[in-house]
């Protein structure tokens, strides 16, 4: 089953970015996620591998995932390695140089379990976007403030080189 | 009059003999060895008699012999949004807690028993446990024999469900794998409705020896809704024993409860249908007896810190229900 959500954010992508690159972030802006740690060596980057898990229905699903396509400022995708079959990517576009689109995708199923396997995904469906778009909201709230914040942190210090 | 041996030798080949933590009190044991002796043996076998001690005995030897490769990954894993479908629209499942269960190594899950023969709790946990740790984190359970030789039951062989014995148990701890035993048992899982909120492990204490013995935490697994899946009005003890049910099939009960779609309901041997109460389970921090009780722990103390525990724990849950079923 494939889900997805979109919003535009009010800051370059390489802000976007920071916060979507970086796992130490997730937990903060990711609806229904109650883990998302680094598992071996590497914490970003091709090959980073996480542990994952969102709240769904009465259990919390996920599983092992690793990262597979890397490109700042435009493209993360991950697979997943144990747990439910899922494959997620993050997109990023410039739609100007204070705007970026933001896109969310989230592919789950589990693979050989048949027609409640279907079953179970549609009735999931619902559950699994809430949590996508909730997420891109509080991504945008939390990368605007940033944004605004150092943005004033920068004029701050024009006025005072300027005095 | 030598009808009545192998209905006693039988148990003991099936290691019957040696008190299971499951449904562990030594003392119980006794009346296998009673059974060849006056007791009924004087009365002559009756038909009635006959056929129960043959029944026995197909059910003994149904008893799957313990192999814990009997647990199979993938089949786990292709159930599992069947189960949680189950979990989530029929008994509205929540489950607390997971990661207070330590991440990897052995583990004594130790559970208060609700909801009749298939107990709805472990459906809910048994979920929950493999979305979160994984289909891979080998986790067992143990369950009464009779559930084991029930035709129509063997799936639950492939999702780690092993005859309660201190074999099992033992394989399992020492296989590094994560242990769920319900220490009441028949007991407590066939308890009145109304005692929905109370822990009843009978005094058995075979869990506190199994963890002490394989130096394993005990992580308590407290669960509420499991007695309003039916309503639950007697364990039928007394009719257990004088159908001699507790020497022939090692039950101690033999309960009554109005559950559909038989109406009274006796006995629970073909299950039946849950009613949708809600489910919430509730993993709380483990406990390392070495650590909290020193080095040479008092099992009585033990027993009475987890089930103390476990009952303030189950109070709460209680106290946040507002309706029986609802939730």
């Amino acid at each position: 089953m494939r889900t997805r959500a979109a919003i535009d954010v009010a800051a370059p992508a390489e802000v976007v970015w920071e916060f979507v690159a970086d796992p130490r972030h997730y937990l903060h802006f990711m609806s229904g996620v109650t883990r998302w740690e680094v598992s071996g060596e590497r914490s970003q980057g091709p090959g980073a591998r996480y542990r994952m898990l969102m709240r769904v229905g009465s259990a919390e699903v996920g599983g092992l995932i690793e990262v597979v396509e890397f490109e700042p400022g435009r493209e993360l995708a991950w697979t997943s390695v144990t747990g439910i079959d899922q494959r997620g990517r993050w997109r990023l576009r410039a739609v100007s140089p204070e705007r970026t689109r933001v896109e969310l995708r989230i592919s789950y199923g589990v693979a050989g379990s048949g027609l409640l396997g279907w079953l179970a995904e549609r009735v999931a469906a619902p559950t699994v976007s809430g949590h996508l778009r909730r997420t891109l909201e509080q991504l945008k709230r939390q990368v605007e403030h940033e944004h605004s914040r150092r943005k004033a942190a920068a004029r701050r210090e024009a006025r005072s080189r300027a005095a | 009059m030598s009808e009545a041996r192998p209905a006693a030798a039988d148990p003991r080949r099936n290691g019957h003999s040696t008190a299971p933590p499951h449904v562990a009190d030594p003392a119980a044991e006794p009346s296998t060895a009673a059974a060849g002796g006056a007791g009924p043996t004087d009365r002559g076998p009756s038909l009635a008699g006959r056929a129960a001690r043959a029944l026995a005995r197909q059910v003994t030897s149904r008893i799957p012999a313990a192999d814990l490769d009997e647990r199979d990954p993938d089949y786990i894993r292709d159930n599992l949004p069947g189960l949680w479908l189950l979990a989530s629209l029929w008994f509205r499942g929540e489950v607390r807690g997971l990661g207070n269960i330590p991440d990897e190594g052995p583990v004594l899950l130790v559970g208060n028993h609700s909801g009749g023969n298939l107990t709805p709790d472990t459906g809910v946990f048994t979920l929950a446990f493999s979305a979160y740790f994984g289909v891979e984190r080998p986790f067992y359970q143990l369950a009464h024999n009779l559930v084991l030789s029930m035709p129509g039951l063997g799936f639950l062989r492939r999702f780690g469900t092993v005859a309660a014995s201190p074999e099992n148990a033992e394989r399992a701890l020492k296989a590094g794998a994560a242990l769920l035993v319900y220490p009441g048992g028949d007991m407590e899982v066939h308890r009145p409705s109304w005692h929905s909120s109370r822990i009843d492990f009978a005094g058995r204490r075979g869990f506190v020896r199994l963890a002490l013995e394989h130096e394993v935490p005990i992580v308590p697994v407290v669960s509420i809704g499991g007695q309003e899946t039916a309503i639950f009005l007697s364990r039928g003890e007394g009719l257990a024993r004088a159908l001699r049910l507790d020497r022939l099939f090692r039950l101690k009960v033999l309960p009554i409860s109005i559950a559909p779609p038989w109406g009274v309901n006796v006995g629970d041997f073909m299950g039946h249908i849950p009613l949708p109460a809600k489910i919430v389970v509730e993993a709380l921090p483990p406990i390392r007896l070495r650590e909290e009780f020193g080095p040479e722990p008092d099992v009585d103390e033990v027993y009475e810190h987890v089930t103390r525990v476990m009952q303030e724990t189950l109070d709460a849950l209680q106290a946040e229900r507002r309706l029986p079923v609802i939730g």
